[in-house]
């Protein structure tokens, strides 16, 4: 057990300050139990939102030391025992108080994208027909657990408050899972590229070096995307092709493997 | 204990931040890594002399330095040039500004150099140290200005979007090099091998190495399909990704090896060339 200093951010959006906390740490401790013994024993309103404390809920998304983390996942033994530890709020959303921020944003994003839309003819009486490897891909995307620590560390809306034009890696890899979809109909490619902003991407790759899920955001996902606008939008050879050729329609699973 | 500190926790500027690690290392490597390339190339590019090693014999066979292939035209009379007979249009064309150099390699960089400038693991790199979008993750961005601010690959950087083009070239470059790497085992007819012949060869291994972990690549040879198990093609296109994938996870460590070794290689045969260096061949026993 050792005493160590924390910085802490108390406050709301417009004004607010890092107190300073001495408390002792214990082995094991992630920077979540330090948040919750200094909110137990010096500050009893100290606001902090969290639930699982596993990192699967991706609640208690902040910046630790400057970096974005979920600190239930945040090993004490991570930093020097005489650093001081400071704490803040996610910088690119509103703070509601402290450590709490208003994420709400993410969620208007996500009603932008058109939902999936399944070829009738896929479905059988027994369901919708599609095999592993259809669907390997698009999985990856699908252990995302919203934590949004991805849209708060891409420097498009966290330093320039693109929000307006860019829905965030986060929704970029939703409308990947979607358009790589075996079974989906549906076209988002124009919105990707005038909507979404996928241009606005410049693939420095933060968002997938925060990532707790370790999901490829910008391999996988938002590059093949970007690689996808410039088949419809760029390539000449792809767009001749198109032109001699006709819009391919999407080949579909087959119904007997 | 000590006072608190007023804090905006929305502040921005260039390299605010908070973090406390080592954060300036990678910029730092990299801003070294591409400016000695740089600044090799243009070097490398600017000399037009000494770009061939045959030991002054004639026949099939040599070292031909990778930054001066493939050899469009050849001027004649200059130290260390290739024969005519590697040229592919003939002699060095009259219309060429006297104020250029001779060189052939000012004719064959722009492709592999613009294929390099928009490949997705570079744009990583030179967005964060060049143009500070941003230097690092959580470190505050070049603030922009104007009335849109940041565009981001939307303004003038939608010229991006022409790495499919040039990859299509490039693969034609892998071609020409594999060609120059079995040039470099014969020397006046005469197979053998030397130090330059290993890293000739090394060079198109690596380059395709790197340009088949190409995002376009991957994209082409199967991302840009949705069913696996749709037919042959599906099967086909689903271990594609598997291999490319595998390139691909791996783009930025080719990157930086395929660069390295070819500036060696160039090197190499300039000094060879120059008769700075040895070369250690089976052709000199």
């Amino acid at each position: 057990m050792a005493t160590r200093k924390f910085q802490i951010y108390r406050g709301d959006n417009e004004k607010g300050e890092m107190v300073n906390f001495e408390t002792e740490v214990m082995e094991g401790m992630v920077v979540l139990d330090v948040i919750h013994k200094i909110q137990a024993e010096q500050a009893n309103d100290l606001a902090i939102r969290w639930n699982c404390k596993a990192g699967k809920c991706g609640s208690c998304s902040m910046e630790i030391n400057g970096k974005p983390k979920l600190s239930c996942m945040t090993r004490m033994n991570e930093y020097k025992p005489d650093e001081t530890t400071t704490i803040t709020p996610m910088k690119t959303f509103p703070v509601i108080k402290d450590l709490v921020c208003d994420v709400s944003w993410n969620y208007t994003q996500n009603k932008r994208i058109k939902p999936v839309k399944l070829a009738p003819e896929s479905k059988t009486e027994k369901g919708y027909v599609m095999y592993q490897k259809d669907v390997d891909r698009a999985q990856e995307f699908r252990k995302c657990i919203e934590c949004y620590l991805c849209q708060n560390v891409c420097h498009v809306l966290r330093d320039h408050d693109k929000k307006d034009s860019f829905v965030g890696p986060r929704f970029m890899i939703r409308v990947a899972s979607l358009e790589m979809h075996p079974l989906d109909i549906e076209d988002r490619i124009p919105e990707l590229k005038n909507d979404f902003g996928s241009g606005l991407c410049n693939i420095t790759k933060c968002c997938t070096d925060v990532c707790p899920e370790h999901i490829h955001i910008t391999d996988n996902g938002i590059i093949p995307l970007k690689e996808r606008v410039i088949d419809r939008f760029y390539d000449p050879v792809t767009i001749l092709g198109r032109k001699i050729f006709g819009v391919r329609k999407k080949k579909l699973p087959p119904l007997n493997p | 204990m000590s006072t608190n500190t007023i804090t905006d926790i929305h502040e921005k500027g260039l390299f605010k931040t908070l973090r406390t690690d080592n954060w300036w290392l990678y910029p730092g490597l990299v801003v070294f890594g591409l400016s000695s390339f740089l600044i090799y190339g243009f070097w490398s590019a600017w000399q037009a002399d000494y770009y061939w090693y045959s030991a002054g014999q004639g026949g099939f066979g040599g070292y031909l330095a990778p930054f001066y292939s493939p050899l469009l035209f050849i001027k004649e009379g200059v130290e260390g040039a290739a024969p005519m007979e590697h040229s592919l249009f003939g002699a060095w064309p009259s219309w060429w500004p006297a104020w250029l150099p001779p060189s052939p390699s000012l004719l064959i960089l722009a492709v592999p150099g613009i294929f390099r400038f928009t490949c997705y693991y570079y744009r990583k790199a030179y967005y964060r140290v060049f143009s500070g979008t941003p230097p690092a993750c959580a470190v505050g961005s070049l603030p922009r200005k104007g009335k849109e601010g940041y565009k981001g690959e939307t303004g003038l950087m939608i010229v991006q979007n022409v790495h499919r083009i040039t990859m299509y070239f490039a693969v034609m470059y892998i071609i020409v090099f594999f060609y120059d790497a079995y040039l470099s085992f014969f020397r006046g007819g005469e197979l053998g091998i030397g130090l330059g012949s290993l890293l000739l060869l090394g060079n198109p291994i690596l380059l395709t190495c790197y340009t088949f972990g190409c995002h376009s690549i991957r994209h082409l040879v199967g991302g840009r399909m949705d069913c696996y198990s749709c037919g042959m093609m599906g099967e086909v296109a689903h271990n594609n990704g598997k291999i490319v994938g595998w390139l691909n996870q791996r783009h930025e460590f080719f990157a930086w090896f395929s660069l390295i070794w070819i500036m060696i290689a160039d090197f190499y045969i300039h000094m060879v060339s120059m008769g700075n260096i040895i070369d250690p061949s089976t052709w000199s026993f």
